[in-house]
């Protein structure tokens, strides 16, 4: 199966105004801002969450913790997955326990990645609130999860995929929508 | 952080002889992830929730036991440990029909350790179930293996080009066979350093320096790895007096300070103090022993991670 | 029953007559009636065998029949069965049954089972010790009496002192003595060859020395007692080394060997496959070559398959608890065709005289030729034909062969036992 380019959703600049917009909503959302952490789903979650903890950086001028959850071992599928997923390691150098977290991933799709993020974190230990920032919404929930901060929403339909490429992973922002070919 | 792109596709892990560098690798990132969890608060994981480990145990072996249940009960596995009580000749049931029996109880993995050679191999293939090697009579002990170069690494950094010494009854030591495979696969030097008698046919094809100087096998290395010795075998001696041992071979701190300051000493234990190594040596600083207790279980739930969801396996 | 045949239009190689041309056969009443050209008969069956050999029947002077006390790994039935299908109009069966054929009214006993049974001829060797404990020795004026044609403690090696003596006394009574050479002291405890593979695999291992210091002394022996003596089973260099070198010193030795020993070398045990768990042991590549040039200069004599059956319960063990042995009737010929001849170590000539006259010879047999007025002891091979082992084709009541599985050929097609028809057409009838 090969992948089709079919439309170009976010440019680079695109990225980085949603993410802008994301920091801000969350300093004016949350208000106890010295509580706020951010834990970034790996791998692209994880690289976008830590772009936004230092834009929060920024607007709050305090330093915001941040970390690196990889969700493997969580998931639901790993009887049915094609290739075995390997496990990188956790990287959450400070204690969750009443923290704020912000907890983010790259595309928001059944909501099945972020249920095992959401039991990963509370196996660390038990923080006051988690809310959930992603890039993209693109539909299609199987379980009752929603996003508090989404930087595009895209319809999509289920033949498609969201292919979010980055600077650090790929050479480059950008966001497309792909079609299975 | 490199990202691996190997995949375990192996039903069953025998021994290191029968891994690739790039399957060794993957087992020794996979446990540097799980060396993480390890360290939480709640160090339990739901990657085999649902699966069962079987601990069939021909030989008893506290230790290795005891680390293979915490490594399958932190990825949330459910355990069984049966011991089977051997002598030389055994008129109870046979390994075939025993493995067959504990299959037939929809086991997911059996962990075994046999007193006799190429026992796991034999189990192996005469079941469906996955099955880990803890230990065959002289043949090999991977994860001992994989634990001691997983710390060898967490210190040093790498592996690759690192001299490192095996010192002890190399002739009846499946630590011995398992490090040497991983370690030379690994691109280490290897030396083995033990009297005579103790040095095993042809262990050089193995691709390893063999000495009985102790000098010779310390002059230089990065780290040494000391192993247990059993005086009493088959009946006769491996060798005369544990003093005379102890003279000739064992690891005191006046040898280990003509070493490189930041050699690295090993022992898979239980350690047999005064007669391998000095009570000194064995809890000073160049001494990671417990170190490799604690590492053992990341190695291990690694292992039973990989070998659980090995793709292309029936 | 023994009716009228001719074998038409094959390749007749009969060694100990020096015969190799493209001849017919008439058998009659259970003898060779006429080998010559353009042959017909009035009456009887004709058996078309252009295109392939003509031999004399196999003789295999090693075999382990089981019966009486094991047969549920063998009996001479099931055992002479594997030997026809092998190509084996003859075989000499070992001692080591339970009870020990140690004495005349034992021998009796399985000699009225033979009879009663046996597919193929079947003689008996007796035991040199009683119980081949290696303490007291048999009588072998009576057991010569009572029908063995050589003496062999086989399993175990016979003890210094007693090898003496049963030297001079085999040589009064003119039996053949067989010898297991093993030296206990250098293999106790051993499963396999010792060497790289054994500190690989983790095994005990059985030296070459073993062996080979076993032959020196015996061949010392036999050289003082000026007797005759039979070397079983050589598997090592030094062994055949040894053997040449006695022969050329006029020592009255003779040796054989099996098809797993020019076949397979150590690192078959890698997998721990108890069917190649042998004594002795499987050797190395340099043993394989050294065994193959004895073979080709005359120093091993004879080619024999230590035929060691054991049940799959037997063998569905651990490699340190399996019994040692193999089965090897069926496969002799393919793995030695394979490994002989297509390898140019020997000519198909050499092969059937190592297979056929010269254990004939050594044990003082008649068959092993197809002279007229012999007993028609006459096999039929396909040269050329491919075919899978099969554990299902195997005649043998045990399936311990490490060759099942693999890719064979020559294959015996036809096989006359004194004139009796007990193959046709790759058939067992």
């Amino acid at each position: 199966m090969t992948l089709k380019e079919k439309t170009k959703i976010l440019g680079k600049d695109d990225i980085d105004r949603a993410l802008s917009r994301i920091a801000h909503e969350i300093v004016e959302k949350v208000k106890d801002v010295g509580g706020i952490a951010v834990i970034g789903i790996k791998n692209r979650g994880a690289y976008i969450g830590r772009r936004l903890a230092s834009k929060i950086e920024n607007i709050t001028g305090s330093k915001v913790p941040f970390g690196a959850l990889d969700i493997t071992l969580y998931r639901d599928d790993l009887t049915e997955v094609s290739a075995q997923p390997v496990v990188h390691a956790t990287e959450i150098d400070f204690d969750i326990e009443t923290k704020k977290i912000i907890l983010v991933d790259d595309v928001l799709y059944t909501g099945r990645t972020i249920r095992c993020a959401l039991d990963a974190l509370i196996d660390l230990g038990r923080p006051a609130q988690i809310q959930l920032a992603v890039l993209v919404d693109r539909g299609h929930r199987e379980l009752p999860i929603r996003a508090d901060y989404v930087g595009k929403n895209v319809p999509t339909s289920l033949k498609e995929v969201v292919e979010v490429k980055l600077a650090e992973t790929e050479g480059k922002d950008e966001v497309v929508l792909c079609e299975l070919g | 952080m490199a990202e691996k792109k190997t995949v375990w596709t192996k039903k069953d892990m025998l021994g290191l002889e029968y891994l690739s560098k790039e399957e060794i690798e993957l087992i020794l990132y996979t446990a540097g992830s799980f060396k993480e969890v390890t360290t939480r608060q709640i160090k339990k994981v739901p990657a085999l929730r649902g699966k069962t480990v079987v601990n069939l145990f021909y030989e008893p072996s506290t230790r290795t036991r005891t680390s293979f249940e915490l490594a399958a009960k932190r990825l949330s596995a459910d355990v069984v440990n049966i011991e089977i009580e051997t002598s030389s000749v055994r008129k109870g049931e046979t390994l075939i029909d025993t493995g067959r029996n504990i299959e037939a109880l929809k086991i997911d993995i059996i962990v075994v350790r046999h007193n006799c050679s190429g026992a796991p191999n034999i189990l192996a293939q005469n079941v469906k179930a996955r099955v880990v090697n803890a230990g065959d009579g002289w043949h090999e002990h991977p994860t001992q293996a994989l634990l001691d170069m997983f710390t060898l690494k967490s210190r040093l950094g790498h592996i690759d080009g690192l001299k490192v010494s095996i010192i002890g009854d190399i002739a009846h030591s499946r630590v011995a066979r398992s490090n040497i495979w991983g370690l030379t696969k690994l691109g280490a030097k290897v030396t083995v350093c033990a009297p005579e008698m103790l040095i095993p046919d042809g262990i050089e094809k193995m691709g390893v320096r063999i000495t009985t100087d102790i000098n010779e096998a310390l002059d230089d290395a990065d780290a040494i790895n000391v192993l247990r010795m059993q005086f009493e075998r088959d009946g006769a001696l491996a060798f005369p007096s544990k003093l005379e041992y102890f003279k000739k071979y064992g690891i005191t701190a006046e040898r280990l300070n003509k070493c490189k300051k930041n050699i690295v000493v090993m022992h898979p234990g239980p350690i047999n103090r005064g007669v391998e190594m000095s009570s000194e040596v064995a809890d000073g600083k160049n001494s990671v022993i417990l170190e490799q207790v604690t590492n053992g279980i990341a190695v291990r739930m690694a292992v039973l991670y990989l070998v659980a969801y090995a793709k292309g396996v029936e | 029953m023994n009716g009228q045949y001719l074998i038409k239009g094959g390749r007749v190689i009969d060694p100990a007559n020096k015969i190799n041309d493209t001849l017919d056969i008439i058998i009659s009443g259970g003898k060779i009636e006429k080998v010559g050209k353009n042959l017909s008969i009035k009456s009887g069956e004709a058996i078309d065998a252009k295109g392939k050999i003509v031999a004399p029947g196999f003789v295999d002077m090693h075999v382990h029949l089981r019966e009486p006390g094991r047969e549920d790994e063998e009996t001479v039935r099931t055992g002479s069965r594997a030997a026809v299908h092998g190509g084996f109009t003859s075989v000499l069966c070992m001692p080591n049954t339970e009870p020990a054929l140690d004495n005349p009214a034992i021998v009796k006993a399985l000699k009225d089972i033979i009879a009663k049974d046996a597919a193929c001829n079947v003689f008996i060797a007796g035991a040199i010790t009683e119980g081949r404990a290696g303490k007291n020795m048999t009588d072998f004026t009576k057991l010569k009496a009572g029908g063995v044609i050589a003496l062999t403690d086989d399993g175990s090696p016979t003890p210094e002192k007693i090898m003496q003596e049963a030297l001079k006394r085999s040589k009064a009574a003119g039996l053949l003595l067989i010898e297991h050479c093993e030296t206990p002291e250098l293999s106790a405890g051993g499963v396999m060859n010792k060497g790289f593979v054994s500190t690989k695999l983790g095994l005990k291992g059985i030296p070459s020395a073993s062996e080979y210091e076993a032959v020196k002394r015996n061949i010392e022996l036999a050289k003082k007692a000026s007797a005759r003596i039979h070397i079983a089973h050589v598997s090592c260099k030094e062994s055949v080394e040894l053997i040449r070198k006695a022969k050329k010193d006029g020592v009255k030795v003779t040796a054989e060997t099996a098809p797993h020993y020019f076949a397979l070398t150590d690192e078959r045990c890698s997998s721990y496959d108890t069917n190649t768990k042998i004594n002795p042991p499987l050797r190395t590549a340099a043993d394989v070559e050294a065994i193959k040039a004895g073979l080709a200069d005359g120093t091993i004599d004879a080619i024999a398959t230590d035929h060691a059956p054991h049940t799959d319960s037997e063998k569905d063990v651990e490699f340190d608890h399996a019994p040692f042995g193999k089965i090897g009737l069926e496969s002799a010929l393919s793995v030695s065709v394979m490994e002989l001849v297509d390898k140019k170590t020997l000519s198909w000539d050499e092969l059937i005289q190592k297979l056929s006259s010269n254990p004939a010879g050594i044990l003082g047999l008649e068959s092993g030729k197809l002279s007229e007025g012999s007993p028609a002891d006459i096999i039929v091979i396909d040269p050329d034909k491919e075919y899978a082992l099969k554990q299902e084709s195997i005649e043998s009541k045990s399936k311990n062969s490490p060759f099942i599985g693999w890719k064979l050929k020559g294959k015996i097609s036809t096989v006359f036992v004194g004139g009796k028809i007990l193959m046709r057409d790759e058939l067992m009838l």
